[in-house]
């Protein structure tokens, strides 16, 4: 049966410094440090419950892998429920945890002005002129990716291959309204100008149907179980095929489609109607593809366009609305993903340039088009791969995204809200608030747990196994009436929040 | 898959339904943009990088996840 679709956003961002030390890993240490410094008590990452080396599949690669994440580097939470730390050489946020697609938009929204403030406090640390540049993409144009995640809880009763067999078609053809577009080609073997322009930042990484890895041989459908919350009862489905979004309404409906589809996938809505003969060639082909005209061939034989396919799911999904309700991802949400779904099909079928304010590639594209016919350059001409990576650009005043006329979901006052206050739907509302009332009393936390030092006692870890308790509605009264850490935790009593 | 797709195009009848944002006008919206896009390509090179080649050629990254 569906449940809840929890979710979160986790971006790793491109970083440069000119005129002082490039090296990205001090320069991420710097910007972060630059922020939580200026902003709170730094509260310490806490590994205990780490296992990014178990496969859902079930077997273990600890032997194999080396440690993911070297705890060496910053690592922070942060009062609204996120965690910023320094990951692969690149700065990242990992959003709290949220319940709907609209959520997530607006701690998304909340983690790029996190960003924009970090650059600014850099600035005030950085000396001789030296300037730290953040950008919001997933290639360097080199063959270098760095990803944007997706997580969304899942039954742990559906079986893990039905998963697989039923995303796996939504992953290659969603990029058709929530790919941030790419001038040129990255695919192994290919030449950089053997694509003009292309819809997806990522597609051109991606080598596997199923498996492990997340930064070589990368898959279209992730098996890391590490689900940081109750692993009898949930997974916690690790995306790594979408692309980073400068456009609010693509990363809503990129969210918003895939809990539905996954909220379909526990309730056993699917056939064999949408299998994939080769998910891998197809994400690489959908997205070489502007023209949105190449069919793909299906498992059955069939070929079909990714905007058929994607008729077709949402069609199911039309259907799943009138049977089972969308309770899952929000019922007035999950409606308006629907709506947004088909008016976003309908502006491309009939002319992409419609959802030109939607959908990031098809900006991008206008833009790169504009200035090649205006100036006569080559399709490879460097400015337009300078106006590729600047799209990206977190500075306001540089930043071309913010240029192009896309249309807003989040008011600034409430991205700005969100940067220091937790979603209240979550047990991020838990963390956050603990965090924000007792940062001197809380020694380390992560997803599922925090850790408090309130003196004499040993150290007392509060775990959070259930993603939807620790709520505003269970522990606002208990955390306001707190006067300190020790009496909140004696009113937590044996109790979990 | 090509009847599914006429059958969807011609039964749009909840597509007026949204719930909490409203939703834009896409052939208006499309105009203002064609116009916003001349504005913008007046003035890009003043927010454009000032060596396309240079920037481009130094942006690397290390890869990631």
């Amino acid at each position: 049966m569906a449940i809840p679709k929890v979710c979160g956003i986790e971006t790793e961002y491109g970083i440069v410094v000119r005129g002082g030390d490039n090296n990205p890993v001090s320069a991420s240490s710097l910007l972060i440090n630059a922020y939580v410094n200026a902003t709170s008590r730094k509260i310490g990452w806490d590994f205990e419950d780490e296992t990014p080396a178990n496969d859902a599949r079930g077997f273990n690669l600890d032997d194999i892998f080396p440690p993911e994440i070297e705890t060496s580097l910053v690592n922070a939470v942060l009062p609204n429920g996120a965690r910023y730390y320094v990951d692969h050489a690149h700065p990242e946020i990992s959003t709290p945890e949220v319940t709907t697609a609209a959520e997530a938009v607006r701690w998304d929204r909340a983690a790029d002005e996190i960003v924009r403030a970090s650059m600014r406090y850099a600035a005030e640390v950085l000396k001789n002129g030296a300037e730290l540049i953040v950008y919001k993409n997933n290639s360097d144009g080199k063959g270098n990716s760095y990803g944007c995640h997706e997580n969304y809880l899942v039954n742990r009763e559906t079986p893990f291959g039905r998963i697989v067999s039923h995303i796996t078609p939504h992953f290659v053809t969603r990029q058709i309204f929530c790919g941030a577009g790419k001038v040129g080609c990255e695919q192994t073997g290919r030449q950089p100008g053997d694509v003009a322009y292309q819809l997806s930042q990522r597609a051109d990484f991606f080598e596997e149907e199923v498996g492990l890895e997340t930064t070589l041989k990368r898959p279209i459908v992730n098996t890391r179980d590490e689900p940081h919350c109750d692993p009898q009862k949930y997974r916690r489905l690790h995306v790594i095929v979408g692309d980073a979004n400068m456009s609010e309404v693509a990363t809503y409906l990129k969210i918003g489609t895939t809990s539905i589809v996954l909220a379909m996938i526990e309730d056993d809505q699917f056939s064999d109607e949408f299998l994939l003969g080769s998910p891998v060639p197809a994400i690489r082909q959908v997205s070489h593809d502007p023209s949105l005209q190449r069919a793909i061939l299906l498992r059955d034989g069939r070929r079909a366009t990714a905007l058929e396919i994607q008729w077709g799911l949402l069609e199911k999904a039309r259907k799943y609305e009138q049977t089972h309700g969308l309770m899952a991802v929000g019922e007035a949400v999950g409606a308006d993903v629907l709506s947004r779904w088909e008016q976003v099909l309908s502006g491309l079928e009939s002319d992409p340039d419609s959802v030109a304010d939607w959908v990031d590639w098809v900006a991008k594209r206008r833009l790169v088009d504009g200035y090649r016919q205006r100036h006569g350059l080559a399709h490879d001409a460097a400015e337009l791969k300078a106006i590729d990576l600047q799209y990206h650009d977190m500075r306001v005043d540089r930043c071309l995204a913010l240029r192009v006329g896309l249309d807003t979901i989040v008011e600034p006052a409430d991205a700005q809200w969100a940067m220091t206050n937790p979603p209240t739907t979550t047990r991020a509302y838990f963390r956050g608030r603990c965090l924000d009332k007792f940062p001197n009393e809380i020694v380390a936390a992560n997803w599922d747990s925090l850790v408090f030092d309130i003196g004499s006692d040993p150290l007392k870890r509060v775990p959070m196994m259930e993603p939807l308790r620790g709520t505003a509605e269970h522990v606002a009264n208990l955390i306001d009436e707190s006067a300190t850490a020790s009496e909140l935790l004696d009113r937590l009593g044996a109790q979990h929040p | 898959m090509a009847e599914r797709t006429q059958k969807q195009k011609q039964t749009p009848e909840r597509a007026d339904q949204v719930v909490e944002h409203a939703a834009p006008a896409v052939n208006e919206s499309g105009e203002k943009l064609r116009a916003e896009l001349d504005d913008l390509l007046d003035e890009i090179d003043e927010v454009l990088e000032t060596n396309a080649e240079d920037f481009v050629k130094s942006y690397v990254q290390k890869g990631g996840q």
